[in-house]
């Protein structure tokens, strides 16, 4: 009975020992004052590799399965696809021609605007977040490949997140309907600003929300809205996505909406990663030479 | 050691499990909580010190990796897992219905607590937007995975047992 009773004793100062350890990382590590890098990347280097195995095991049979769809819905898919491939070429020639407008005037006005022309680099995502209320998930390119902090991810054409951590062959990237993101935005007719918030509570329709949008133009729903000139993190003109809806506040000065994004977020696989910083020193020394 | 060892392996796989092929198991973008479910079991099955060390190890992984504040999940989960060992003597192993209900009550906890840390502290009040499309959904999702996952880790536990007491089969250690 008494061994018992110190067994027990011995937990509860156990539980006080470990609460305040915990507590004392939450304070310790929230504040800066302490790096847990070193023990992310040892834990990175036995967990990653097996979750890597589960991704590509699990990719592996949903692809097995999709390939057991009938006969008849591929050949369906293939005539629709052969359409879309024919108004594509046709398309193509068009922006070729377009292209080498565009190309000619850039010249002329000696910018370097487009995230198209920054080095990318491709990335797997391996794992997502363990909880559901966070939409932050690892990629399988680190500082090894040249990838830091704050660097963009796009996908399909849109804007996917920032990189928020880096290890040498990981990183985390918090995506942009993350519940805590928020990125200045800004229509793409009109540049009138505004800040995109990702919302949980719109996991059903996926959709992102704007809010604060400062205009005078009448802005309907279907207009595009890309990233700012004035956010500090994120490169100039990346797609976010299309409005859906837009109202004006009750202030009568902003407006607030819904944006449909233009990444599939339910099933990213494959990213890039621009490998350009928003805050360069050489690109900020350029544009300091040029305005003078 | 052996215990320790497969029990930090089963910690493991839950995590693994739940970052990566859940995520295409998830319903309505929900995923269950694996790591709560061995948590409470470990606590239930096991008492009240390896409640605390299980849950406070599934949470420590967690922060390592997806955590905003280190040391949060840990010191939930083991908390979980502490007051979880408190039903150590009423536990029934025939039973489903006890962890059940343990891993619905401990899962509203986590995730009121996580809510209230993590979101109303950013002025996200709507709570009943949460409650609705988010706690309760989890915590629908991971009790019916305890309907498996239990069963999985009683068997286990039963294994490691059966072989320490034979190892151990010493006529003073018996005592």
């Amino acid at each position: 009975m008494k061994k018992k009773k110190k067994f027990r004793i011995t937990n509860r100062n156990l539980l006080i020992a470990l609460t305040v350890i915990c507590i004392g990382l939450i304070a310790l590590t929230a504040t800066n004052i302490i790096s847990i890098a070193p023990l992310k990347n040892i834990a990175a280097t036995i967990v990653l590799p097996l979750q890597k195995g589960v991704t590509e095991a699990a990719t592996a049979v949903s692809d097995a399965g999709r390939s057991l769809q009938s006969k008849d819905s591929l050949l369906e898919r293939i005539d629709e696809l052969e359409a879309e491939n024919a108004k594509l070429k046709e398309q193509s020639i068009i922006d070729s021609e377009n292209l080498q407008e565009l190309n000619r005037l850039r010249d002329l006005y000696q910018t370097d605007t487009s995230y198209a022309q920054y080095e990318k680099i491709a990335a797997t995502v391996i794992s997502k977040n363990a909880g559901n209320w966070y939409s932050t998930f690892i990629i399988d390119r680190g500082s090894n490949d040249g990838i830091s902090v704050d660097m963009n991810v796009i996908a399909s054409g849109g804007l996917v997140g920032l990189v928020t951590e880096v290890g040498p062959d990981w990183a985390a990237v918090k995506s942009i309907i993350d519940d805590s993101s928020s990125v200045s935005a800004m229509t793409i007719t009109t540049a009138d600003t505004c800040i995109v918030n990702g919302d949980l509570r719109l996991i059903d329709s996926g959709k992102l929300e704007f809010d604060q949008m400062n205009s005078e133009e009448n802005i309907l729903p279907g207009e595009m809205i890309v990233t700012s000139h004035i956010s500090d993190k994120y490169l100039p003109g990346i797609c976010i996505g299309t409005i859906t809806d837009i109202t004006e506040d009750s202030n009568h000065l902003t407006k607030t909406g819904y944006i449909l994004p233009a990444v599939d977020f339910s099933n990213i696989r494959e990213l890039l990663v621009i490998k350009q910083l928003k805050q360069n020193p050489d690109t900020v020394e350029q544009t300091a030479e040029q305005e003078s | 050691m052996r215990r320790r060892i497969v029990t930090f392996v089963m910690i493991l796989i839950c995590f693994i499990l739940q970052s990566t092929l859940l995520n295409i198991l998830s319903f309505g973008g929900i995923k269950p909580n694996l790591l709560l479910v061995l948590t409470v079991s470990m606590g239930l099955m096991r008492g009240k010190h390896t409640g605390l060390w299980v849950g406070f190890i599934s949470g420590l992984i967690i922060d390592i990796f997806f955590g905003n504040l280190f040391g949060f999940n840990a010191l939930l989960y083991m908390y979980i897992g502490y007051i979880n060992g408190n039903f150590y003597k009423v536990f029934y192993d025939e039973d489903i219905k006890i962890p059940m209900f343990l891993v619905a009550v401990s899962d509203m906890a986590y995730s009121l607590i996580f809510y209230l840390i993590q979101f109303a502290f950013r002025e996200r009040f709507d709570f009943s937007a949460y409650f609705i499309r988010i706690i309760l959904p989890e915590l629908l999702y991971t009790v019916l995975f305890t309907l498996i996952l239990y069963k999985l880790f009683y068997i286990i536990n039963k294994k490691l047992t059966a072989n320490e007491l034979e190892e151990n089969d010493s006529p003073w250690l018996l005592k």
